[in-house]
């Protein structure tokens, strides 16, 4: 690991100055050499691989006591960016109310991770590909811009089949994120200008041509908390992975649906373990408003939800995997008793 | 791996000059707050300097002067004589390194010792009473719970934080939430089996 100087942030305006100091004329966030630490389960773990090389790193954990709050008020729910991963997932209303965010969580990482790790941090999580976390490999247009890419014809078993580009194909590893676009959820961002919010859908973006550009966030900006308006307590989040538990998704579907009579009157369909960023299926969605949930109806909302995935040497199993996800986490959110 | 600090925790380095060029950037607390330095708003310290800093392990505190980069389990393993905690992946992948900070399990791998500073840390070498082991250590024992006995540290300080969180009242309740921790011997049977013994005397207290 290379050497850093370590500050604490006494308050977000002082997080914010530190990390825009030096975020000046760098437009790729994940490259500015101040970084932000909260739980540091992706960065100390990349900057030990060499993968990132900050030369400032600013503590924000002294902004728990104002970031970490869980808070259900009426139909609006409130998490901080520094609620710690863990305490989310076991908050009583949280898996009542939102079970798709809630389970989303608990099936992330392990107990340990889930302790340190923040929310806002694992929105923020890092690509597991191989190429891009080996630096070894000089051709990752991730890392290193316009070098090319190592996955494409190399071992891809486990990358993207959706949102991808001829320059990646990284797989989104998170898992909150599907479950906060799936809900609508918006994200609070704490900059030197003062406070946005926007919906949490526009926070990330597909590789395209600059895969080293992940989000929308702008350089010494920080994410400060997300909103969930209404409750979806017909939701869920089903993941599909090689071990059965503490294992990235190969795909993973959350669901939500709010069923009358039978009928279903909103659904909300988004994909984890197969795409580029955390994605939602809007298309297929569509499809469910207004009709009647059967196995028929889950399958062509499967395909749809799969409809323009396009495949590698090895990952072309997680189209079909992907349809099997999402038919069987609408079939069991359907018959969810809440 | 280049993480291991290239000096030993008293290798009595220069104050003076350590406090000389001590400061932080613009805004935020700066670090060498520890070595009584003025907090400066131009001066750049140099980031490869040792830094003071002090961390409460197992109730007692213990006062370091090292690289920033040094990770909790570096700090006790290399700098504190408490190699209990074992350095298994080094990437927060395998459970081996598991401590409690303020009670809670986390990886001391992936922990800086600078930003753990006013938090308690407890490791294996604090569980048992003199010559009493803990009933979780005891339970290992008992369950015949390990082969070669490295990842063990881990496994009993993640079971002990398991038993905490409620998460023993079935086999697969406990395997979920032991999952964080690998046994490359797959003793996790008698791993299971352990937790269930210890789990309602620790409850009990």
């Amino acid at each position: 690991m290379r050497p850093f100087a370590y500050q604490r942030a006494g308050d977000p305006s002082a997080a914010v100055q530190a990390l825009a100091a030096a975020a000046a004329g760098n437009d790729v966030p994940t490259e500015a050499l101040v970084q932000p630490l909260a739980g540091g389960t992706t960065l100390i773990d990349l900057m030990k691989l060499d993968v990132m090389r900050p030369s400032t790193l600013v503590d924000i954990n002294p902004l728990a006591a104002s970031w970490s709050q869980i808070n259900l008020d009426g139909d609006n729910l409130k998490l901080g960016a520094l609620a710690r991963m863990s305490d989310v997932a076991a908050h009583p209303e949280v898996q009542r109310f939102y079970p798709v965010v809630a389970e989303s969580l608990k099936l992330a990482a392990s107990p340990q991770l889930r302790n340190m790790a923040t929310l806002g941090g694992n929105v923020l999580q890092r690509t597991r590909c191989t190429y891009f976390r080996d630096v070894s490999y000089a051709n990752c247009n991730k890392r290193n811009p316009g070098s090319g890419c190592a996955a494409m014809d190399g071992f891809n078993r486990t990358h993207a089949v959706l949102g991808t580009s001829d320059a990646c194909i990284a797989t989104y590893p998170g898992d909150l994120a599907q479950a906060l676009i799936a809900l609508d959820a918006t994200v609070e961002i704490v900059g030197k200008s003062g406070v946005r919010s926007m919906p949490f859908a526009q926070l990330h973006k597909a590789p395209g041509d600059s895969p080293q550009i992940e989000t929308t966030l702008q350089p010494g900006e920080l994410i400060s908390g997300f909103a969930i308006n209404g409750r979806w307590p017909r939701s869920i989040y089903l993941k599909t992975r090689d071990r059965q538990s503490y294992e990235f998704a190969l795909a993973s579907a959350a669901i939500a649906l709010d069923v009358q009579d039978g009928t279903v009157r909103d659904a909300r369909v988004a994909l984890g373990g197969v795409a580029t960023m955390p994605w939602r299926a809007r298309e297929a969605e569509a499809l469910l408003k207004g009709q009647k949930l059967d196995d028929g109806l889950a399958q062509r909302v499967a395909e749809a939800a799969l409809a323009g995935a396009t495949a590698r040497k090895h990952n072309g199993f997680k189209i079909d995997l992907g349809r099997r996800v999402v038919a069987h986490a609408l079939q069991r959110a359907a018959k969810m008793e809440i | 791996m280049s993480d291991r600090p290239p000096f030993k925790t008293t290798s009595g380095f220069d104050r003076r000059t350590f406090i000389a060029s001590a400061a932080g950037t613009a805004a935020a607390i700066p670090l060498a707050r520890a070595a009584g330095a003025p907090a400066s708003q131009s001066a750049q310290r140099d980031a490869s300097l040792p830094v003071e800093m002090t961390l409460r392990v197992n109730g007692e505190d213990k006062a370091l002067t090292v690289d920033a980069r040094t990770t909790v389990l570096d700090a006790l393993r290399e700098h504190l004589g408490l190699t209990g905690s074992k350095k298994g992946c080094d990437h927060g992948q395998c459970g081996a390194c598991t401590v409690l900070v303020d009670g809670r399990r986390v990886l001391s791998c992936l922990t800086l010792a600078i930003a753990t500073q006013g938090r308690d840390i407890a490791t294996i070498e604090g569980l048992s009473k003199g010559d009493e082991l803990h009933p979780m250590q005891q339970a290992f024992i008992e369950q015949d719970a390990f082969q070669c006995g490295y990842c063990t540290p881990g496994q009993i300080m993640s079971a002990i934080a398991c038993v905490h969180e409620g998460h023993t009242n079935s086999d697969e309740d406990i395997r979920e939430h032991m999952s964080g921790n690998i046994c490359r011997c797959a003793a996790y049977p008698n791993i299971v089996a352990a937790v269930k013994q210890a789990a309602p005397q620790i409850l009990k207290g």
